[in-house]
């Protein structure tokens, strides 16, 4: 089963190298939604699915939300300047699939030792619910502090500053 | 009952924001300070019931929270700063509006502390200095000026370079242990300390931790967001927010989890001694008072990281003890320059001179913070500075206690250079009208200078009740 | 730990490996400040995977799904808060460069 892994692997890294590589901003967001499905199809593959949906639901759905209102919110490029941020773009960004090859090239003689990592006794099997209710529930506090946090942030943040006198 | 250190300000956040809480919303400021105080008494006081963690509320919700020493030392620095923070945040931000959510965030970011400091798992760690974190992004950008959103943007990008490494290094440690809390993690890192992916996992987070802690080479984004984020986020980042994530963290995961590693070591030792070396020479040429602060910040951090590499108990003390000081003393230098900035507009020391006169506490109480600073007897950064001066000497380091002993005088000279340009010599035209800081600001520094001095004065008494007991944990 | 997961890991680990790469090629060569969050938003990815690989191949899934679900929600957080800034230093320069933003690491 390793080819299909191997293959969805591979339209991840693709994906990633269309969100870098692109000129325009909205093709960007919109490559990014594409490859946190790829990621979230990889996690369905590993029997993660409580995580592959979050993935799909947050990373590429909430995300490339905000980042398409933030580019709405924020000014368009003309054609004229478009064809000259390409032009730059290009000179810059085409090292990228050079170095991905080079690198891959690399990683695939390094050998990761895992037989040496301890062999471990089967840890307690648990359905994600209850291991995120039971054993994780400091880190639920903490996202729901952190989400405290997030909200506190942007009201501060985007809230125009009206004055009180 | 210790999950209340983090559950009753989640509460007060919650109910302060109801519709029917409008009255109690403009008093913020007044109520917020009560919670850090409670801290610092708690801690102080030690009620036995609070601290033994089987009591009362622990029996519903038990986050595992767990304080020793070395959490209790953290949770007295966490609540002095805050508390000065919110002294400062009431006399320098404007607005019942702009208080009340500049103490918001600021609750968030106690709350993420405290967790911090209380927790015993190694990816809950990480998730409480995330709330740390993303609450002082917030916190940095919120006057919204120009070079205060570029200190908050440089942080985002390096604080996101800090997460990949902690949260890969956790995904490594998945490998070799089966949780992630801190015994089992030790466990799994002593049965398999020959394998190079754990290597690298503990490299990786204590890389993560460095670039949270401020220190060389990766304390790029400390000056620039110590100097442009609002005064009292000042205090707070240089007195206790790096330290209570980045550097907190590293003398937990060194001292209990990662124990024993020779490399480790003496890759802190060598991190401690740039950052001393590189911050205080940066900090003799700087213009700007706070920015040669957060210089200064990063070189002490330095010193702790020194201590901490020492790999002896009374190197940890030292470093601990420093890490409680500095929080102290930074903080106070930072409350003056809040006040030097209140009643003058500006923070350019060459605009500066002669302020000695007329501010006289602000300037009593920066002497002896910068006489704490450099390490002069009998104040309080004088016995820290000793104490991990002698562990290294002990330890055989003797190269590293010449070079800390020496850059302390350096230190000694940058921050006299400072107080002679600002507070004595002549009164320029500009700054005849200067007058004391508000009662607010000198309340707080007369306050921290108390502690610097107290601390400094009674040590031979609080070394043993307070600080050898720290010694254990190693 | 079977030879078979071992293989499995590997590929994987490249996989996230050259992901790391793009996203930090991404963050160290852009001139725009959403592009950057762009790049660190495609690190957290490969950093998730990297997580549930890391559980599937040791037997903890359930755990390393409850840890990749902390990390997104976390992540959230942070890039909503970080494009609240993004937004705000927009109404100042009234464009998105990141020309202040020269030396990174520096």
């Amino acid at each position: 089963m390793t080819a299909i892994d191997m293959v969805l692997l591979g339209a991840l890294v693709l994906s990633a190298m269309a969100t870098v590589m692109t000129a325009r901003l909205l093709r960007a967001v919109i490559a990014l939604a594409v490859t946190s499905v790829f990621v979230a199809l990889l996690m369905f593959r590993l029997n993660a699915n409580i995580a592959a949906v979050f993935e799909l639901s947050v990373c590429a759905g909430l995300i490339p939300a905000i980042f398409i209102t933030s580019i709405g919110l924020t000014q368009r490029l003309t054609p004229e300047a478009l064809a000259v941020r390409r032009k730059e773009r290009l000179r810059t960004v085409w090292y990228l699939p050079l170095i991905v090859i080079v690198a891959g090239i690399a990683l695939s003689r390094v050998h990761i030792p895992l037989e040496t990592a301890a062999a471990l006794a089967p840890a307690p099997a648990g359905d994600v619910r209850s291991v995120l209710w039971a054993l994780r529930h400091t880190d639920l506090l903490g996202q729901i502090v952190v989400l405290l946090g997030g909200v506190f942030g942007v009201a501060v943040l985007i809230m125009e500053v009206r004055h009180e006198q | 009952m210790l999950s209340l250190l983090v559950l009753v300000p989640l509460a007060g956040l919650m109910l302060l924001s109801l519709p029917f809480a409008a009255p109690l919303r403009n008093r913020a400021t007044i109520l917020a300070p009560v919670l850090p105080l409670l801290q610092i008494i708690l801690v102080v006081l030690h009620p036995a019931g609070f601290w033994s963690g089987s009591g009362g509320l622990d029996r519903f919700c038990d986050f595992g929270l767990k304080a020793d020493d070395l959490s209790l030392v953290m949770l007295l620095s966490i609540g002095i700063v805050v508390f000065v923070t919110l002294l400062v945040v009431g006399q320098l931000v404007e607005g019942k509006r702009q208080r009340f959510s500049f103490t918001n965030v600021l609750v968030v970011a106690m709350i993420g502390m405290n967790g911090t400091v209380l927790l015993s798992d190694v990816f809950s760690l990480y998730v409480f200095i995330e709330v740390t974190t993303v609450s002082s992004f917030v916190l940095i950008a919120f006057n919204r000026e120009k070079s205060a959103l570029e200190g908050a943007f440089k942080y985002i990008m390096l604080s996101a370079v800090a997460t990949v490494l902690m949260v890969t290094s956790v995904a490594l440690l998945l490998l070799v242990a089966h949780g992630t809390s801190f015994s089992v993690v030790r466990e799994a890192l002593h049965a398999s300390s020959s394998n190079v992916l754990v290597k690298i996992a503990m490299g990786a987070f204590v890389c993560g931790l460095l670039i949270k802690g401020g220190l060389v080479p990766f304390h790029g984004w400390v000056p620039d967001a110590y100097a442009a984020a609002p005064a009292p986020v000042s205090v707070l980042l240089a007195g206790i927010s790096t330290k209570a994530t980045g550097i907190y963290a590293l003398i937990r995961l060194v001292a209990h989890v990662f124990a024993g590693s020779q490399s480790l070591n003496h890759i802190l030792l060598f991190v401690g001694v740039v950052s001393i070396v590189v911050g205080a020479l940066a900090a003799l040429g700087q213009r700007d008072m706070k920015r040669m602060l957060a210089y200064s910040s990063i070189s002490q951090v330095g010193y702790i990281v020194l201590g901490l590499g020492c790999g002896t108990p009374l190197g940890i003390v030292g470093a601990v003890f420093h890490l409680f000081n500095h929080a102290v003393f930074k903080s106070l230098l930072f409350v003056n320059s809040a006040a030097l900035e209140q009643r003058l507009g500006t923070t350019d020391m060459n605009q500066m001179g002669g302020l000695g006169s007329r501010m006289p506490f602000t300037g009593t109480t920066s002497v002896l913070a910068s006489l704490s600073t450099a390490g002069i007897p009998p104040l309080s950064g004088f016995w820290s500075k000793l104490i991990i001066v002698v562990a290294l000497w002990q330890a055989g380091y003797r190269a590293y206690a010449v070079v800390a002993i020496l850059l302390s005088v350096v230190t000694l000279a940058y921050l006299l250079l400072m107080q002679r340009r600002v507070f004595f010599g002549k009164v320029p035209q500009a700054l005849a009208q200067a007058s004391e800081a508000s009662f607010g600001l000198v309340v707080a520094s007369v306050a921290l200078a108390g502690v610097t001095v107290g601390v400094g004065v009674l040590f031979p008494w609080l070394f043993n009740t307070f600080l050898l007991p720290i010694g254990g944990i190693l | 730990m079977s030879n078979d997961l071992g293989h499995l890991f590997t590929i994987f680990a490249i996989g996230a490996a050259l992901t790391f790469v793009v996203g930090f090629y991404s963050l160290v060569t852009t001139k725009n400040l959403l592009r950057a969050l762009i790049g660190v938003e495609i690190l957290a990815k490969a950093t998730t995977l990297l997580i549930i690989v890391a559980g599937y191949v040791s037997g903890q899934i359930a755990l390393a799904q409850a840890l990749a679900i902390t990390l997104i929600v976390v992540e959230v957080a942070v890039i909503v808060v970080a494009v609240g800034v993004v937004l705000c230093i927009y109404r100042h320069n009234k464009s998105l460069d990141a020309t202040f933003f020269t030396n990174l690491k520096g």
